[in-house]
């Protein structure tokens, strides 16, 4: 880790406009409530709190899905990607493990053929997934395989910051480990940051270096995951780490 | 080629392979009727008249005597070239609007659609007949007129498709890599709608068969000489009784090409849901 930053949050306030239709009065319902703080080069942001706190919506904001009401974005890096939640929708049905993983460079487009497929056989061997696995197309492939393809496609074109929204809890147990460790090791090998989003808090406590608790949209405790846990400020993060 | 051979095993069921061989057949035959038929279909006392099916005469001869097999072919060459043209326009251009309206939305959404709602609130026979007493007739004519006609449906079923694929997952993330508008819209989505657009695609050439032979009976399309089918069945309804034959197999040529296609059409819907199973 070093003291550079990979992302900055700043005052950042975000919503949903709800019905109203096409003439009638829309309602604003406020998601993110001020929100602040920052992620460093190489470091796992741990983002935990119940559902509907705004843990997606603030992920989505960062990657400019969702368009802030208020406040600043930073990024330092380029082209952060995401990893989802459910790795069946996330890679695209109609085509071959092969094809997904060289789009990213053609979209990016300074690669020819021999180059992109020299590429994706490095990625391919990081997120240890057996060269038969280009010629299969998603459906053919099981969770946890999926996910691997999942975040070797969201690595291939090289950010340093990835969104990890929930990555491993659909998942079971066994595998869930395994896609763990791959991402630890990742982020030692790589440099890469994360933002990882989580309701389990075993796994953040597994994995992350820095923890955000999240209530109602506003971050109401931030720490590192070792003193955080051993001594939580807040009634709320109590709770939570009673619910476990 | 190997995804062909794989695309053919997936649909592997005895629908398509019908579908497949009947069209294929029918295909064969309009083919051939366009560079050869076993008699000039205009040339009159080509036999006898009115005689019945033999094998000088397949589909026997009209009040003429020209070789209704003969004027069967060249007629069901004219009426696919016609269901296809309009398939090709309406398919192309509604999928195109089907496309931008379903991914972007918004307000051009709401007008386009809105649209298309006035246009399919008129019977598209009515509106076809419109059309051709303003463009005048003819086969070109017929085919562009149907064509237009035909966008609204497929334009429905496009918006539709691409509207439930606009924020999945893989096109977020197709987004986030930076791919643009165009390269989500056709390349990332567009295959995934495949299995919806090529049924509505067998639905629409079948409705065009129908349109167009009911404009020729009609007299709308083509003239004389130069008869599609459904003017070919017009011919036959004023020999029903002296030539039964005439009818029949006029009509039988349509209902096989409708058949054929219907079938392949039920076949590609059915392979899917077995994939999904």
């Amino acid at each position: 880790m070093t003291d550079e930053l990979a992302l900055s949050v700043r005052h950042l306030t975000c919503g949903y406009r709800a019905g109203g239709g096409l003439w009638g009065k829309a309602v604003r319902q406020e998601v993110l409530r001020d929100v602040t703080f920052d992620i460093g080069q190489g470091e796992i942001l741990g983002l935990v709190g119940e559902s509907g706190t705004g843990k997606s919506t603030l992920a989505k904001a960062i990657l400019g899905m969702v368009k802030p009401h208020s406040g600043e974005i930073i990024h330092y890096t380029r082209r952060p990607q995401m990893i989802f939640q459910d790795p069946y929708s996330s890679l695209n049905p109609a085509y071959t493990v092969a094809w997904i993983l060289e789009e990213p460079l053609r979209i990016f487009g300074k690669y020819d053929g021999p180059e992109r497929k020299r590429r994706v056989r490095d990625i391919l061997d990081r997120v240890e997934l057996p060269e038969e696995t280009l010629d299969a197309k998603p459906a053919e492939l099981s969770g946890g395989q999926r996910q691997r393809v999942s975040i070797a496609a969201a690595l291939i074109q090289r950010p340093k910051f990835l969104v990890a929204d929930e990555p491993v809890s659909a998942l079971d147990v066994t595998i869930q480990a395994q896609i763990l460790q791959l991402l630890k090791r990742l982020n030692q090998e790589l440099g890469l940051s994360y933002l990882f989003i989580s309701h389990d808090l075993n796994v953040v406590y597994q994995l992350c270096h820095r923890v955000l608790v999240m209530k109602s949209g506003r971050i109401v405790e931030q720490g590192p995951v070792e003193e955080l846990f051993a001594h939580p400020q807040q009634d709320y993060t109590r709770q939570l780490l009673a619910a476990e | 080629m190997r995804r062909l051979k794989k695309a053919v095993r997936d649909h592997r069921n005895g629908c398509f392979l019908a579908g497949c061989v009947i069209t294929g057949v029918l295909l064969a035959l309009i083919l051939l009727g366009a560079f050869w038929t076993p008699y000039d279909p205009t040339a009159m006392m080509a036999g006898p008249k009115l005689d019945g099916p033999s094998l000088a005469h397949l589909f026997g001869t009209d009040h003429f005597g020209r070789d209704i097999f003969s004027r069967v072919l060249k007629g069901a060459g004219v009426t696919a070239l016609v269901a296809a043209g309009t398939v090709v326009i309406g398919g192309v251009c509604g999928t195109l609007i089907g496309a931008l309206t379903g991914y972007f939305g918004g307000a051009v959404d709401e007008l386009l659609m809105r649209f298309n709602d006035t246009i399919t609130a008129f019977p598209s026979i009515l509106l076809a007949l419109v059309c051709v007493t303003i463009f005048g007739s003819g086969k070109y004519q017929v085919l562009l007129v149907l064509g237009i006609v035909f966008i609204p449906s497929f334009a429905r079923i496009a918006r539709t498709a691409f509207s439930s694929l606009r924020d999945a997952n893989f096109v977020q993330s197709a987004r986030l890599m930076g791919a643009k508008p165009a390269r989500i819209l056709f390349v990332h989505i567009l295959p995934n709608t495949l299995h919806v657009l090529l049924p509505a695609v067998t639905i629409g050439f079948n409705n065009a068969v129908l349109a167009e032979a009911s404009m020729s009976f009609l007299g709308l399309c083509g003239q004389p000489p130069e008869a599609s089918l459904g003017a070919l069945l017009s011919e036959a309804q004023g020999m029903l009784t002296t030539a039964p034959w005439y009818a029949l197999c006029t009509g039988g040529m349509i209902v096989a090409l409708i058949f054929g296609v219907g079938l392949i059409g039920e076949g590609l819907q059915s392979g899917r849901g077995e994939r999904n199973a």
